[in-house]
């Protein structure tokens, strides 16, 4: 039975397996092509658990710390692969713990699933030891969830959700499977279903033949056009016929924090991100446009500051598998419905069918314009400052890892000085949380990805505030022996709250001053790992060249930046693309 | 609405509004001729690209399997009340005339009471309220309205 089991049920076979709810969760898992679980045991789920164990190698499961680290690593897996995430956690404070990563895949859109243990169903309800309504306390941060009540449900239930997770608009699903629905000593035949319809659930295969005509051809119109990518292009897998797109027009691309790297950052037509802390060029350019791609990005708030100042003079083009996020907030003239990378292929084939070309001298004169605006440097700094600057940081790592590395990141400065100074030229390099801005997701979410591509090179960009709250996650490197780089950018600060606390608050640092800091180098140690601490400029390469030759080995770097250092550009509420900040070393007349 | 006859569908709907802020002027749900299925009539407010947002968000719930706007078409609307009133004295003779000239029904009567029923579109039953003389109501039950598209198409699977 065991090595019938092992290659999956067998369709000829007249008698489907009997199998135990927990043993049909672990084959149901197996079935789906998982290859890792992120979990923590508890009570709920000790039969899973126990069935897990039976199965032996079949399906290989991640120890955490804290079930925030299971989320966060199923999370860091699934954006590095485009794979389903896979957590299990226990009832109660397994499935609260998670909460937190949960929300974290949701507004990011990532595939994941999430099973989670529940009091027996004739307890529910009654205050049972370890019992919280998962499926009410989730409800608004998943695509969906399930509460399964019947053993018969439970195989069909587990397809639906990983269907669910990984088609249309991706997203967090969660499983609550009470114990009772577990028992090992109640069996019945397994049959797991590969085709299942939902008949309220059919996302766009395709977009509208006909709107994709009328995009293009408000592109081909065009005087000063500009694409602006989001998450959903990577997310869909269009970085090739969207690069492919962006070079037969000739037109700039900027990109959300999400989209980073689905469109080579080194090439010249792209003009770097836009929004909050994007680039003058990128930010004036989408002030100035006239006509606006956007692919698979949803207008958040951090990437069009004040509404009413956004885009005035553009015709804008959406496309996105979300009916939902079009003219959610901005009013759009040609909306697309559809996934990002089938949409982006019709573009171009229609494009080329139809020999149209853009504009030519009016694209050179928008490109002279981007031009002089590039001439801005608006990112420049201080690079003869005694102490490490934290842009100096980012650009060091991007030397010593010749651009060829999967970074994952925490949140606050530090995470967009490596947004603005790494510049990614693959999707799925950049691993970040930008929706909910979650501090603790890097360390865990840099272990799903090191999982993922054991031979390539992981990286952790994180600050001294944000690597404490995942902090346990040093243990399960340790016991997996992930040879992830943690490149702290350590200023002694929650910098980001510094900055807005100097800006907005006349620098009165209520809190924001991170005392008692642990010796990093020592702590580092402590779980077995490498530390090093790094103050010099000078010692920084050869400190960080040391770490990365170190292939087998956990290291974290502890590098002392200057505290004082400031995110520019920057736009600050209530203004648009065209009001940024930028460095004070420059002067207004520089910028006339 | 269609919804899934399921347990959570409600709360998904109704959390929906809450957490992105629009109301819920009504809401009314039973179980239709297909077990599987609830009809749901919802009223809510809000301008045009409000209303239009609150339909793409409700045909994203997986438990929403139909979902029509009955104010875009020619549509019927009805709602149930059942309304206790004091009928004492000169108030009873008053009451059973406003009663008839209503169409409505007097479904129970005690010497001091009457419990009226009366179907709807929602204004008729605002109007048999501000016509019930002062002082005369003791309680109202109403359903919210329900609604239907006018002509032989139907919402169905
Ligand atoms: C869980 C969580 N709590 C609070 C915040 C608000 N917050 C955003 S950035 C930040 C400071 C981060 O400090 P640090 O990790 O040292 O990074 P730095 O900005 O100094 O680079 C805080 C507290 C958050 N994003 N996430
Ligand atoms: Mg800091």
């Amino acid at each position: 039975m065991q090595s019938h089991l092992a290659d999956g049920p067998d369709p000829n076979a007249t008698d489907p397996a009997l199998l135990s709810g927990a043993e049909i969760t672990i084959q149901a898992l197996i079935d789906e092509g998982v290859e890792y679980v992120f979990g923590y045991p508890g009570g709920a789920v000790l039969h899973i658990y126990d069935a897990l164990f039976q199965r032996g190698d079949a399906i290989k499961h991640v120890l955490v710390r804290h079930e925030q680290g299971a989320t966060h690593a199923a999370d860091g897996y699934a954006r590095a692969t485009g794979k389903c995430g896979v957590c299990l956690v226990t009832s109660g404070p397994g499935a609260t713990n998670a909460v937190t990563g949960i929300a974290t895949a949701h507004l990011d859109s990532i595939p994941m699933v999430v099973i989670t243990g529940q009091v027996p169903t004739p307890v529910i309800g009654s205050d049972a030891f370890q019992e919280v309504d998962t499926v009410g306390i989730t409800r608004p941060c998943v695509k969906h969830n399930f509460l399964v009540k019947r053993l018969e449900d439970l195989a069909e239930t587990i397809r639906k959700a990983f269907f669910i997770a990984q088609s249309g608009r991706p997203g967090p699903v969660v499983v609550d499977i009470p114990k009772d629905v577990t028992d090992p000593n109640i069996k019945i035949p397994y049959i797991y279903p590969r085709d299942i319809g939902i008949r309220s659930y059919n996302p766009a295969k395709r977009g509208h033949l006909g709107q994709i005509r009328k995009a293009v051809e408000t592109m081909l119109a065009a005087k000063r056009p500009i694409f602006y990518t989001g998450g959903g292009a990577v997310l869909d897998n269009a970085a090739a016929p969207l690069t492919e797109l962006v070079r037969a027009l000739g037109f700039p691309i900027t990109s959300t924090l999400m989209g980073l790297g689905a469109y080579p950052m080194t090439d010249k037509q792209f003009v770097g991100m836009l929004g909050m802390h994007g680039t003058y060029e990128a930010n004036m350019a989408m002030h100035e446009t006239d006509c606006l791609i956007a692919i698979g990005a949803r207008f958040d708030d951090r990437v069009t500051g004040k509404i009413e100042h956004f885009c005035p003079h553009a015709e804008i083009v959406h496309v996105d598998i979300d009916p939902s996020s079009i003219s959610k907030n901005v009013k759009v003239q040609v909306p697309i419905v559809g996934p990002v990378g089938s949409v982006v292929t019709d573009m171009l084939s229609i494009l080329r069918e139809s020999g149209g070309r853009p504009d030519q001298s009016a694209l050179a004169a928008w490109w002279q314009q981007i031009d002089a605006w590039r001439g801005i440097d608006c990112m420049r700094y201080d690079r003869s400052s005694p102490m490490i600057k934290p842009q100096f940081a980012v650009e060091t790592l991007y030397k010593v890892t010749n651009g060829d590395l999967y970074l994952t990141s925490d949140v606050g400065q530090h995470q967009m000085f490596a947004a603005q100074f790494y510049p990614f030229d693959k999707p799925r390099r950049w691993i970040n949380s930008g929706g909910l801005g979650t501090m603790g997701f890097g360390l865990p979410a840099a272990m799903g990805v090191q999982l993922a591509h054991p031979d390539a090179q992981v990286a952790c960009i994180s600050g001294e505030a944000s690597i404490l709250m995942c902090i346990q996650e040093l243990a399960t490197c340790k016991q997996y022996s992930l040879p992830i780089k943690v490149v702290l950018l350590n200023n002694g600060y929650m910098g980001m709250v510094r900055q807005w606390q100097e800006f907005f608050y006349e620098s009165r640092y209520a809190h924001s001053y991170v005392d008692a800091l642990p010796d990093f180098v020592a702590l580092a140690q402590s779980f077995g790992h490498v530390g090093m601490r790094v103050e010099q400029p000078d010692q920084l390469e050869s400190a960080m060249r040391e770490a990365f030759a170190m292939k087998d080995r956990f290291v974290f770097l502890d590098v002392i930046v200057d505290p004082s250092e400031n995110v520019y550009p920057m736009i600050c509420a209530g203004k648009g693309h065209h009001e940024m900040e930028l460095p004070p070393t420059m002067s207004e007349r520089e910028l006339a | 609405m269609l919804v899934e006859n399921e347990s959570g569908a409600l709360s998904r709907i109704a959390g929906l509004f809450s957490a992105r802020g629009y109301n819920i002027e009504s809401l009314t749900v039973a179980p239709t001729d297909e077990p599987s299925l609830s009809r749901m009539t919802l009223v809510t407010s809000g301008n045009d690209d409000i209303v239009e947002q609150i339909k793409k968000q409700l045909n994203k719930l997986i438990d929403v399997v139909k979902l029509q706007d009955l104010a875009e078409g020619d549509h019927i609307e009805r709602e149930m009340m059942l309304i206790k009133l004091k009928a004492a004295g000169p108030d009873r003779e008053e009451l059973k005339r406003l009663t008839e000239i209503f169409r409505a029904k007097i479904i129970d009567v005690t010497e001091a009471s009457y419990i009226v029923e009366l179907t709807g579109a929602s204004r008729k039953l605002d109007a048999f309220i501000e016509a019930v003389p002062e002082g005369l109501i003791t309680e109202v039950v109403r359903s919210g309205p329900t609604g239907i598209l006018r002509g032989a198409k139907g919402l169905t699977l």
